[in-house]
């Protein structure tokens, strides 16, 4: 009893020392000295901006997290300070302002920011996506008009793959594109859209030809364009600090030179867009489940129960172990898939990505839960971090590519023949 | 015209670790601790850069005395926004206070600042000590712990400094070049954009070692023990005013 008491007093002196408005000093140096630890097999470029990407988070998005959660508020001033070190554009080209970083670079700064907040961290992943996106796709007068505020975050971007009636089967997206002289006319819906509504650039991906995957387009729309309208914002379990609507084009305009790349292209543009929003997606997860096992790990060495802490029956170090086991293993696993994007040689790198993103997400995801369940009845509330963290991780299992599609990815490269 | 800011900084057990003392008492343990940029340190940065984005200063040196390991500290300031590093490699030798002084005014020497801006004491040891040093050495006037600094622009000769004091806060003005240290509530220090870290990754550093700028860094000062304090033991509980003043007497605290 007097060691908590000491403890917290402990505590509290660190927080009054604290110099800048740091509340959270205990998470800020239990990233990187638990086990795994995240920075173990980086170069020490690499884990500078690993710990600059900490820092920014346990600062300025730890802090305000739970409240951005509960109110469901789109932290955009936030977001827009970390757009200023360079995390709205991590993977556009430095001539416009972006970081250019590789894509395993780019999935430890999404796993540091997740481990504060999972749901922002994974929407500045979808908005990376959309900016790089436009940048490997757009042509020259795309990528000026619309990169610099995307970088900056003063612009953010939805990416619309999506609808009612098209999920795992994408590619039988029915919004339609017609040309009209210089113009396309947009009519259809999407559904689940992450920042609609708020977002000033969409990426729809619409049909433009004949049924399947070659009809496909990628078309960019501004939000105040007449005929581009929302749904109501979405009641979600998890992901609160980003708005999910519906998004609706009822004979939206848009002129032709918003195309990007070519007619029929949109489809194979969204798969690649994809491959790399599944890295971080899963990146995110993992740092979720970072924070959820520091957070175990810290409750049983606090609680006690029949004379002593948790921490000294064998079941529940037995149960951290795995914990710590799965995390590693699924880390080393996404980083591997992250590096095989960047490499040109790879010719089948998706494959990779499908069985990554989708051993990861699972294994997070259940490190979460396991994490609130050696909470105990203190796990459930809303005053303890963890809850969040299980509700966030939660929807990475479905969303970007189900579970359900990255098996079909890995058995369809697994049966083929040469 | 020039205006050159030289900013020493101190690479130093980051402020959130939990130390512990080695076994043998020589000291706090370092090894495989986590280790930042002394945080006023960051804020004499801060200011550095401010100074040059105002349009005041020209150029901010970033300078750091130590082991190899200072160069990322060094390289946390280019990145930060300071135009060049010096690094003073001093091996494993204990440098205190009076040592680094000396180094640094070999250096103000050799660099010829306008205004030297330093933390105004380094968080491991606390000596509160080498900005006033400095200024003694180089007969320069020095105003410490400052929490706003300020320079007309039109004239460049002179600086403004409020200070900290217990009596509350003091308006001194300085002619340049001069010494200042910065207190806390100066400036709260900016993050490092991600492409910044990187370029700094590729930075020039300079590279000096106390021979070459003839200091002898012997101060004949030797730490004999280093110690945590005595472990909070239980208190006692008493039930009159007398028991409390036999008590406080019989622990001679009265």
């Amino acid at each position: 009893m007097l060691n908590r008491i000491i403890k917290s007093t402990v505590n509290l002196s660190y927080k009054n020392k604290s110099l800048f408005q740091n509340s959270l000093v205990l998470q800020k140096r239990t990233f990187f000295n638990i086990v795994p630890d995240p920075s173990i097999g980086l170069t020490e470029d690499q884990k500078a901006l690993q710990s600059a990407a900490v820092e920014f988070a346990s600062e300025q998005l730890a802090p305000n997290a739970a409240k951005w959660d509960k109110e469901e508020i789109f932290p955009r001033d936030a977001m827009k300070k970390a757009a200023e070190l360079g995390f709205g554009g991590l993977y556009v080209h430095s001539d416009y302002g972006g970081t250019q970083l590789s894509r395993m670079d780019t999935s430890l700064i999404i796993e540091a920011l997740a481990s504060a907040d999972v749901s922002t961290a994974a929407y500045i992943s979808i908005h990376n996506m959309c900016a790089g996106l436009i940048d490997k796709y757009g042509n020259a007068d795309q990528k000026k008009k619309y990169l610099p505020k995307l970088v900056t975050m003063e612009h953010c971007a939805s990416y619309c793959l999506t609808e009612p009636g098209a999920g795992s089967d994408a590619a039988s997206l029915s919004t339609k594109a017609v040309r009209d002289g210089d113009h396309y006319i947009l009519n259809g819906s999407k559904a689940f859209i992450s920042g609609g509504g708020d977002a000033e650039i969409y990426l729809i991906m619409c049909r433009t030809g004949k049924e399947g995957p070659k009809g496909i387009s990628c078309i960019l729309v501004e939000k105040d364009t007449p005929g581009l309208s929302f749904g109501k914002k979405e009641e979600k379990l998890g992901w609160n600090t980003q708005p999910t609507r519906a998004v609706i084009l009822e004979d939206c305009r848009v002129p032709v030179a918003n195309l990007i790349g070519v007619e029929g292209q949109g489809f194979s543009i969204a798969m690649n867009a994809l491959n790399g929003g599944r890295i971080n997606i899963a990146a995110a997860s993992l740092g979720g489940a970072q924070s959820a096992l520091i957070f175990a790990r810290d409750h049983v060495k606090d609680r006690k129960q029949f004379q002593q802490t948790l921490s000294n029956f064998q079941a529940i170090q037995f149960k951290l172990a795995d914990m710590a086991t799965q995390l590693y293993a699924a880390r080393s696993m996404l980083r591997q898939a992250a590096a095989l994007l960047d490499d040109p040689t790879v010719n089948n790198p998706h494959t990779y990505v499908a069985m990554a993103k989708l051993f990861t997400c699972d294994t997070c995801f259940k490190i979460c839960d396991e994490s609130l369940q050696l909470h105990g009845g203190y796990g459930y509330l809303k005053d303890y971090p963890v809850e969040r963290f299980l509700r966030d991780t939660r929807v990475h299992r479905i969303l970007e590519g189900s579970d359900a599609v990255m098996r079909i990815l890995t058995s369809k490269d697994l049966l083929k023949d040469q | 015209m020039s205006f050159k800011v030289l900013v020493p900084i101190k690479r130093v057990v980051d402020y959130a670790v939990k130390i512990r003392v080695k076994g043998d008492k020589s000291g706090v343990e370092t090894n495989g601790v986590k280790m930042s940029m002394n945080p006023f340190d960051e804020i004499a940065v801060e200011e550095a850069i401010r100074l040059k984005e105002k349009g005041i200063a020209t150029e901010v040196v970033a300078v750091s005395m130590g082991p190899k390991t200072c160069q990322e500290t060094i390289r946390g300031s280019i990145a930060m926004g300071a135009d060049k590093g010096i690094h003073v490699d001093g091996g494993t030798t204990d440098l205190q206070p009076l040592a680094v002084a000396k180094l640094l005014k070999k250096l103000v020497d050799k660099e010829k600042p306008n205004l030297v801006i330093l933390g105004k004491q380094a968080i491991d040891d606390d000596s509160n000590q080498t900005g006033q040093m400095l200024a003694g050495l180089l007969n320069w006037p020095q105003a410490t712990f400052a929490s706003k600094v300020d320079i007309d622009k039109s004239s460049p000769n002179s600086v403004k400094v409020t200070r900290e004091i217990d009596g509350g806060l003091e308006t001194l003005s300085m002619k340049l070049p001069a010494i200042i240290t910065c207190d806390l509530r100066l400036n709260e220090p900016r993050y490092a954009k991600l492409q910044n870290i990187m370029k700094s990754k590729k930075a020039e550093l300079q590279v000096l070692t106390p021979q070459e700028l003839g200091v002898d860094t012997n101060t004949n000062l030797k730490t004999i023990s280093v110690e945590e304090p005595p472990k909070r033991t239980g208190g006692v509980k008493v039930d009159s005013i007398d028991a409390v003043i036999t008590s406080l007497k019989k622990f001679a605290l009265i």
